[in-house]
C-alpha cells in the first residue's frame, strides 16, 4: 500500500511491476493493463494506459466526459468486442493471461467478469428470469432447487431479496429505478464472477438509491473485486480503495480528443495529496 | 422557444386582430389540399360499395354454395364457385409464411447483427432494395424460368430437378415464385424491428456471457417479433392479391376440374388457380355471360376480405405494441 | 469455476478459450444467417440470368426490322413492334401520374401539416388499406366502374377499356405510394424551420408553400420517380381494363386499348396452357421483361439517390 502510494505516475509501468514483485503483502492482482491504447478506427479514445487493478478492493476510474474511463472499462470484459472498428493495443492480463489473446473467447471472459450498465437495463421478464438468466447461458443451472438457492442468494447479496421475495415472477420493469439497478447487479453475482465492472451505475438514480447502491458495493468487496466507473468524484471518495484519474488530450490538429491516464493511486491519497496538478484541480473542482 | 412564442402571438394576430382581412389563399389552398384526401377517400368508398353491390346478387344468396363451388362454363349455376382459388391462395400463403418468413428474419438478423457493416453486407443491402422494386411481372418470369421451363445455367446447371420436385405449374411453384417476390418486404421490414431493440438488453445479455445467438435468441426475437410478424403479415397479404407473376408461371383460367378439400396436400403439385386468377377469367368472360361480372365482383369481396383482414391484423399490431412502447 | 482465492495469478489460457463446442455452434449458426442473406443475392442473379440468357436468343435471332416500324404487337405472329408497347406505357405511366401526383402529395400534405394527430390516427390506416387493396380489384374497378362513369364523360368510351381507363386505376393504384413517400420527406424536414417561418408571421399555408415543400423537394421527387417505376411495371390494372388482348395495334390515343410492356408479357402467358407461337415468341416475353427491368432499376436506383439526400440534409 505504501509503496503505491509512492508512485507519482500512472503510467510508468516498469515501475509498477517493480512494485508489485517486492511487495508480498500486496493483494493479488486481478487486471494488469500495461500502455494499452484504444482506438475506434483512425480515432484513438485511450492512450498508453497502465494501471493494476487489485483483488478485493474498489477501484474507481474518474474522471471528465470523454476521457476514455468508460472505454477502458469496457475492454476488461472486451465488450468493446460488439464494436466493430474497435481496436486494442499494449497488454492486459487477467490473473496472468492475456485476455486480448486470440485463443480468449470473449464469451468465456464476460462469465466470468460481471458487468453493471449506466441505465438499468432489466430484461423485459420476470424477476426470477433476469437473475436466472446468466447461470442458464452458462450451463451453471437448469431449473429446479440448485436455480432457486443461485436466485434467492443472488437477490440477497444485491439486498433486494426481502423486496421481492413475495414477487418473484413480476415483470422486473415495475420495479423502481434504484431497484432495476440492484437487479441488474444481482443477475451480474447469479453467473459466479470474481470480477464486477460498474459503467456509472448511480448516474441514473436518485440520491436514496446511489447511497443504497454504495452501501451495497461495500460489502460486495469480501467476494468480489470491482471496478467502477463514476463522474462523481464524492462517490469515488466514498466508495473506493484506489482511483485513477483521467483527463482528455486534445489534439489541435486534428482536433481529436485522447483519453489519458494522468494518476493512479489509493483513493486517500488522490484525494487529500494528489502529485499531479491536473488531479488536484479537478478533485478540488476548479476543473472538470 | 423564442421563436414558438413569437409564432404564437403572430397567429393571435393574424386570427385576431386581422380578421377582416381573411385568408382567402390560404383557405383555398387548405380546400385544395383536402380535397385530395377526400377525393382518394371517395374512390376508396365508391371501389368498396361498387363491388359489393355487384357481388350481392351471388352472396347474398348463395354464399356458402359460392364458397365451396368450382370454376364453371355458365355464371347461372349452383354449382360456380372459388374454392379451387381459395385452395391456391391458402397454400400460396402458406409457402410464403414456411419460406419467406424464416428466410427474411434471418437474412435481417445477418445485416443487423452479425455482418458488422462490411462491404458485402452493403452490396447485399442494395441488391435487397432493389429486389424491392422489380416489377411483380418480372418475378413471374424468374418462377417460368425456374420451375416451368426446365431451363440450364450456362448449359450445364441443369434445373429439371425443379420442374421434377414443384410440378412444373404448380401451387408449389406459385409459393415459391411469390414468396421471392416478397421476400425483401419481409427483410426490411424485419431489419427495422430489430433495429428497434434497444441497445441496453444487448449489452445486458452480452454483459452475463451470453453468445450472440443466444443473445438473438433471447433478446432480439421476442423484443421484434411483433414488427417482424407484421411485416410477414403484410408480405402474405401482398403475396395472396398478385395474380401477374401467377399468369406467368401458369395459373390455369379454365378447364379445371379438381376441387380438392383446403387440406388436401395432394394438389400442390397439380395445375393450379388461385382467386386473383379466377376474378381475372370472370371479368374477360362476361362479354360472353354478363353474369360473369357479379361472379368476379363476389370473387373479389372474398379476396379483400382475406386481404384486409391480414392488412388491418399487421396496422393494428403495430399501432398495439408502437403505443406500448411509447 | 475457479473461486477468486484459488487462483493467485494463475489463470490458464485454456480457462478462457471457451468450450470449441459452442465456439463451432456459433460459428454454425453465423453461417445458416449468412446463408439466408445470399438468398436474396443468389435471387436477384438468377433474375438476370433468367432475363439476358432467353432476350440474348431473341435478340441474336430476331429479325430487327420486325421490331420497330411495324403495324403493332403481334407476338404470335412474329411481329414484335417495341414503340407499340413503349408508347402505351408512356401514356398509361403519364396518365397514372397526373392522376396520383396531386391526390398522393395533396394527401400527405394535409395528412402531415394540417391533419391534427386524431384525424392522422384514422385516415392513415385508411390510406394504409387503399395500399394493401389488389391491382385485380383495381383492374375491376377501372373497366366496370371508371370506364362508364368517368372515362365515358371525358370523351372515352364507357363499355370497354383503354390506356386512359388503364392509367386512371393505375394512378389510383400509387395514390398511397406517393403519400407515403411524400409525407416521410415532409416528417424529416426540422420542426425549427416551420417554427421560424411562422414566427415571422407567416400563415400555415405560405409556411408549407414556401419553406416545407422546398424543403422536402428530393422527397416530392423521389416518391414520384418511384411512383413511376411502379406505374411502369403495374401489369394486372392494364391487362384487365387497357382495352387489348393479345395483340395491339401501334396507336397514339389514348382513348384507344393498346398492351404495355407488363400486360404484353401476361397477354403473351395467358389464355393457353403454354406460351406458344413464332419460333422466338417464348424469348420475346424475356426480351420485353428485360426492358422493363432495366428501366424501373435506373428508376428506382435514381428515386433512391433522393430518398438518401433527404436523409443526409437533416
Amino acid at each position: 500500500m505504501t509503496a503505491i502510494d509512492d508512485l507519482t505516475e500512472g503510467p510508468d509501468s516498469e515501475h509498477l511491476l517493480e512494485v508489485g514483485a517486492e511487495s508480498p503483502a500486496m493483494p493479488e492482482v486481478v487486471f494488469d493493463v500495461e500502455e494499452l491504447s484504444v482506438y475506434y478506427g483512425d480515432f484513438q479514445a485511450v492512450q498508453d494506459a497502465s494501471l493494476q487493478v487489485h483483488e478485493h478492493e474498489i477501484t474507481a476510474f474518474i474522471g471528465p466526459s470523454g476521457c476514455g474511463k468508460t472505454t477502458l472499462l469496457r475492454c476488461f470484459n472486451r465488450m468493446n468486442d460488439l464494436i466493430e472498428t474497435a481496436r486494442v493495443t499494449g497488454s492486459l492480463r487477467y490473473h496472468g493471461v492475456d485476455l486480448y489473446d486470440s485463443k480468449v473467447d470473449a464469451v468465456e471472459v464476460r462469465r466470468r467478469i460481471g458487468m453493471v450498465f449506466q441505465k438499468p437495463n432489466p430484461f423485459p421478464k420476470s424477476i426470477r428470469a433476469n437473475v436466472e438468466y446468466g447461470p442458464k447461458v452458462a450451463g451453471l443451472a437448469k431449473k429446479g432447487p440448485a436455480m432457486d438457492d443461485i436466485v434467492e442468494n443472488s437477490l440477497r447479496k444485491a439486498a433486494l431479496w426481502d423486496e421481492v421475495k413475495d414477487r418473484l415472477d413480476d415483470n422486473a420493469l415495475g420495479l423502481s429505478g434504484g431497484q432495476q439497478q440492484r437487479l441488474c447487479i444481482a443477475r451480474a453475482i447469479a453467473t459466479d464472477p470474481d470480477v464486477l465492472l460498474m459503467d456509472e451505475p448511480c448516474s441514473a438514480l436518485d440520491p436514496i438509491a446511489t447511497t443504497r447502491i454504495e452501501e451495497l458495493m461495500h460489502g460486495l468487496k469480501d467476494d468480489y473485486s470491482i471496478v467502477i466507473v463514476t463522474h462523481n468524484m464524492q462517490q469515488a471518495a466514498r466508495v473506493s480503495d484506489r482511483t485513477a484519474f483521467f483527463s482528455v488530450n486534445v489534439n489541435p490538429e486534428s482536433d481529436t480528443r485522447t483519453g489519458i491516464l494522468v494518476e493512479y493511486d489509493s483513493t486517500q491519497q488522490m484525494f487529500s495529496n494528489p502529485s499531479d496538478e491536473r488531479t488536484e484541480n479537478y478533485v478540488t473542482g476548479r476543473f472538470g | 422557444m423564442t421563436f414558438s412564442t413569437i409564432g404564437t402571438v403572430a397567429r393571435r394576430g393574424a386570427n385576431g386582430f386581422e380578421r377582416k382581412r381573411t385568408d382567402v389563399a390560404g383557405g383555398l389552398f387548405k380546400a385544395v389540399i383536402l380535397s385530395a384526401l377526400v377525393v382518394s377517400l371517395l374512390v376508396l368508398a365508391v371501389l368498396l360499395i361498387d363491388t359489393v353491390a355487384d357481388a350481392w346478387s351471388q352472396l347474398s344468396t348463395r354464399t356458402w354454395d359460392f364458397l365451396n363451388g368450382s370454376l364453371r362454363s355458365r355464371s347461372i349455376d349452383d354449382k360456380l364457385g372459388v374454392k379451387q382459388g381459395l385452395y391456391g391462395s391458402f397454400w400460396i400463403g402458406v409457402f410464403v409464411a414456411l419460406t419467406a418468413f424464416p428466410i427474411g428474419v434471418g437474412a435481417a438478423i445477418y445485416l443487423e447483427e452479425y455482418a458488422n457493416k462490411s462491404r458485402l453486407a452493403a452490396v447485399i443491402e442494395l441488391v435487397i432494395r432493389n429486389l424491392a422494386g422489380v416489377p411483380s411481372v418480372v418475378y413471374g418470369l424468374l418462377g417460368l424460368f425456374l420451375f416451368v421451363e426446365r431451363s440450364t445455367i450456362f448449359g450445364f446447371v441443369g434445373l429439371g430437378w425443379l420442374a421434377d420436385a414443384t410440378g412444373g405449374r404448380s401451387v408449389l411453384s406459385a409459393g415459391l415464385t411469390l414468396a421471392v417476390l416478397v421476400l425483401p418486404i419481409v427483410i426490411i421490414t424485419a431489419q427495422e424491428a430489430v433495429r428497434s431493440v434497444p441497445s441496453g438488453l444487448k449489452e445486458g445479455a452480452y454483459g452475463l456471457g451470453a453468445t450472440k445467438s443466444e443473445m438473438v435468441r433471447t433478446q432480439i426475437l421476442p423484443y421484434a417479433a411483433p414488427g417482424i410478424l407484421t411485416g410477414t403479415l403484410l408480405a402474405m397479404s401482398r403475396a395472396i392479391g398478385e395474380a401477374a407473376p401467377l399468369i406467368l408461371v401458369g395459373a390455369i383460367t379454365g378447364g379445371l376440374t379438381r376441387n380438392p378439400e383446403l387440406w388436401d396436400t395432394s394438389g400442390l403439385r397439380e395445375k393450379f388457380t388461385a382467386l386473383p386468377i379466377i376474378i381475372v377469367e370472370w371479368v374477360s368472360e362476361r362479354g360472353r355471360d354478363p353474369g360473369f361480372s357479379e361472379a368476379a365482383a363476389a370473387a373479389i369481396v372474398v379476396l379483400l376480405v382475406l386481404v384486409l383482414l391480414l392488412n388491418m391484423t399487421a396496422i393494428l399490431l403495430r399501432n398495439r405494441f408502437e403505443k406500448k412502447r411509447g | 469455476m475457479e473461486t477468486p482465492d484459488s487462483v493467485p495469478g494463475s489463470l490458464s489460457l485454456a480457462a478462457l478459450a471457451g468450450s470449441p463446442r459452442r465456439v463451432r455452434k456459433e460459428r454454425l449458426i453465423s453461417r445458416v444467417m449468412f446463408c439466408a442473406a445470399l438468398v436474396s443475392v443468389v435471387v436477384s442473379a438468377l433474375i438476370i440470368y433468367a432475363l439476358f440468357s432467353e432476350a440474348w436468343i431473341f435478340m441474336r435471332d430476331v429479325d430487327w426490322s420486325s421490331t420497330w416500324g411495324e403495324l403493332g404487337w403481334f407476338p404470335r405472329r412474329g411481329i414484335y413492334d417495341m414503340p407499340t408497347l413503349l408508347v402505351a406505357s408512356l401514356w398509361t405511366t403519364l396518365i397514372a401520374m397526373i392522376v396520383a401526383a396531386p391526390l398522393g402529395m395533396g394527401a400527405a400534405i394535409y395528412l402531415s401539416e394540417y391533419a391534427r394527430p386524431t384525424d392522422r390516427a384514422i385516415l392513415k390506416p385508411i390510406l394504409e388499406i387503399l395500399a394493401g387493396i389488389p391491382s385485380v380489384v383495381l383492374g375491376f374497378f377501372a373497366l366496370l366502374w371508371l370506364a362508364p362513369n368517368v372515362v365515358a364523360h371525358i370523351g372515352g368510351e364507357g363499355g370497354r377499356g383503354s390506356m386512359l381507363t388503364a392509367g386512371i386505376g393505375v394512378g389510383i393504384l400509387t395514390v398511397p405510394l406517393v403519400a407515403s413517400i411524400s409525407e416521410d420527406a415532409m416528417a424529416a424536414v426540422p420542426k425549427s424551420l416551420r417554427e421560424a417561418s411562422a414566427g415571422l408571421g407567416a400563415r400555415n399555408a405560405v409556411t408549407t408553400v414556401r419553406v416545407v415543400l422546398p424543403a422536402a423537394v428530393s422527397g416530392l421527387v423521389a416518391s414520384l420517380i418511384v411512383a413511376v417505376s411502379r406505374a411502369l411495371g403495374e401489369t394486372m390494372v392494364v391487362f384487365m381494363a387497357g382495352g387489348a388482348a393479345d395483340a395491339a395495334i401501334r396507336t397514339y390515343s389514348p382513348y384507344d386499348g393498346s398492351l404495355t410492356m407488363p400486360s404484353a408479357m401476361a397477354s403473351l402467358a395467358s389464355g393457353t396452357d403454354q406460351v406458344v407461337g413464332e419460333g422466338l415468341t417464348f424469348q420475346s416475353l424475356f426480351f420485353v421483361g428485360l426492358v422493363l427491368f432495366l428501366l424501373t432499376l435506373g428508376l428506382n436506383l435514381v428515386g433512391d439517390r433522393f430518398v438518401n439526400r433527404v436523409r443526409e440534409q437533416y
